[in-house]
């Protein structure tokens, strides 16, 4: 029993580096309606800036803050110079922008900081937590941080006019353009703080799993997985999707014994497949009541 | 005095094939002038061009602006809030949230506060629904919400695409009351697309007959109601 809830545990602080990049998965997925596959790229180049400022000396915070700026506007950019004018085009030939893009950033990032793996530092610290060596105290941050996130982000679609915009362009831009929304800019700013929150993700993810130009691969699959079971309309569901998919990973890793640590990236792939043949919707996705 | 709208040889299409072949008409300002025509005239076609849904040549000119070339986003800040067809509602949001994304285009909080409980004056069954998801209302009362949201930005010209279509006959008649009602009090004029030509003609006050693209038949809309081809083709008496 005891074993079962440190395992838990142990979930939830792997599960926190899920919940955090299902976020970021979910906001772009709001804006565009399509999962971007260069996400966890753009997450590790922006964790990437923020080594880069740290070495010139910046501190912590600012070098974060900077970061976030930077991503952001990075985010608006890709949109507006790569994304906007291939609008109307169909999806394959996202799918295939998407995965330059992936390969633009890893290859720029490993020609400019090359691929031997970095620390990274912690806000947060990385002594254990109340003495327990199942969740240390940068584990605990990122938990808090991603609980935030979520709340920011929730406030900010609710109760905000921009917020209500994007939603808005998101569900329905013919509508949405008919009430004055600038839908091309709602898909911008989509675009800027999905990539903001990307950074995020990745400056927290960091100091975990060590810096490298492929140190998001196989989180941003965890990340969709989250999103996915979650459901990828609804950024609560996400959250908790992440956490979900890192629960159930450590879960299976330590009570049946032929996964082991090879096979847990199978589970989340099986996970999505799943999820997306019983339930689209996912845990919390919003399923639709219209009258015909 | 010059007309608020005045359309010279409009022209538009879809994908090369076009639909309207050059239609003058014109609206006063506080007036109600409807364009009819059977399924398929171009009427929604019309009003899409108007607003830069569609691309579209020729003049079309709102208060000395030119709306062709314009973007849609920037013809609705003119003050034209177009309430299409299909009625455009925000389904997935709350009904109170599709009437503040009427007002989006407009800045004084407290004033759209005001607005939101006047379009609750006069479609009452609204404000009891103020919370509910919009796709779950009924057809009459998503109508009532796009009329509504049309109304919060405080339009100077409202463009109306078959308002009636497929609504029971006494929500059609509250709907066209208020329509008179919010023509006459708050002078927004109104250009009203329909089918149901007895309806439209007892609301305006002049009149095109649409067919195929072209406009066949023009008028104040008495003098079109006793027009003996009209009747016998549209009015069916
Ligand atoms: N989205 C569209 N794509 C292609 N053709 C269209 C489209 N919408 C309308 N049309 C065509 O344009 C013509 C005018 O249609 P429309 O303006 O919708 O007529 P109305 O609103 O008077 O019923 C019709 O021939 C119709 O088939
Ligand atoms: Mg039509």
């Amino acid at each position: 029993m005891e074993l079962l809830g440190q395992q838990i545990l142990a979930g939830i602080a792997t599960g926190a580096i899920y919940a955090c990049m299902a976020l970021a998965v979910v906001m772009i997925y709001q804006a565009i309606d399509h999962l971007n596959f260069a996400q966890g790229e753009m997450a590790m180049f922006s964790t990437f800036i923020a080594f880069q400022l740290m070495l010139w000396g910046l501190p912590y915070w600012i070098a974060f803050l900077l970061t976030l700026a930077v991503s952001f506007a990075g985010g608006v950019l890709i949109d507006r110079v790569v994304f906007k004018p291939i609008h109307d085009a169909p999806i394959l030939s996202h799918v295939v922008v998407f995965i330059a893009l992936l390969a633009i950033l890893n290859s720029t990032a490993g020609f400019i900081w090359d691929f031997t793996v970095k620390s990274f530092p912690s806000p947060f610290g990385s002594a254990p937590l109340f003495g327990s060596s199942l969740i240390s105290a940068h584990q605990a941050g990122m938990v808090g941080v991603t609980l935030l996130l979520l709340v920011f982000l929730f406030v900010f679609f609710r109760y905000t006019r921009i917020g209500l915009s994007m939603r808005a362009a998101a569900a329905n831009p013919v509508s949405a353009r008919l009430v004055g929304v600038r839908v091309g800019w709602m898909v911008a700013l989509g675009w800027g703080m999905a990539a903001a929150i990307g950074a995020i993700a990745g400056i927290l993810i960091a100091p975990v799993v060590f810096l490298e130009p492929n140190m998001m691969i196989s989180i941003l699959l965890y990340g969709f997985a989250g999103a996915v079971l979650g459901g990828l309309t609804s950024p609560a569901g996400a959250v908790l999707g992440g956490f979900l998919v890192g629960i159930v990973e450590n879960l299976a890793g330590t009570f049946i014994p032929v996964i082991g640590g090879e096979l847990k990236l199978p589970i989340a792939l099986m996970l999505i497949v799943a999820v997306l043949v019983f339930k689209p919707s996912g845990l919390m996705g919003r399923t639709v009541v219209q009258r015909v | 005095m010059s007309a608020l709208l005045e359309v010279k040889g409009l022209f538009a299409g879809y994908g090369g094939i076009p639909a309207l072949h050059g239609l003058d008409f014109s609206l006063e300002e506080g007036g109600v002038t409807t364009l009819l025509g059977a399924n398929g005239a171009g009427k929604t076609t019309t009003l899409r061009a108007l607003c830069g849904m569609i691309h579209a040549r020729g003049d079309a000119t709102f208060a000395g602006k030119r709306l062709i070339g314009m973007q849609t986003e920037d013809i609705v800040r003119l003050g034209i809030a177009h309430v299409p067809e299909g009625r455009g509602t925000f389904t997935r949001m709350g009904v109170e949230e599709n009437l503040q994304l009427g007002a989006m285009t407009r800045r004084n909080g407290g004033d759209i506060k005001q607005d939101i409980e006047r379009v609750y004056d006069h479609f009452p069954r609204l404000r009891q629904r103020r919370m509910q998801q919009a796709g779950t209302l009924s057809g009459g009362e998503q109508q009532m919400l796009a009329i509504g949201r049309a109304l919060m930005l405080r339009p100077r010209l409202m463009l109306l695409d078959e308002p009636s279509f497929g609504l029971a006959p006494l929500v059609v008649r509250e709907m066209f009351d208020i329509l008179g009602a919010l023509n006459r009090a708050e002078k927004v004029s109104m250009l009203l697309v329909e089918q149901n030509a007895s309806l439209a003609l007892s609301l305006a006050d002049t009149a095109y007959l649409l067919e195929t693209g072209r406009i066949v038949t023009s008028g104040p809309a008495a003098q079109i109601r006793e027009d003996e081809g009209v009747r016998r083709s549209y009015l069916g008496y």
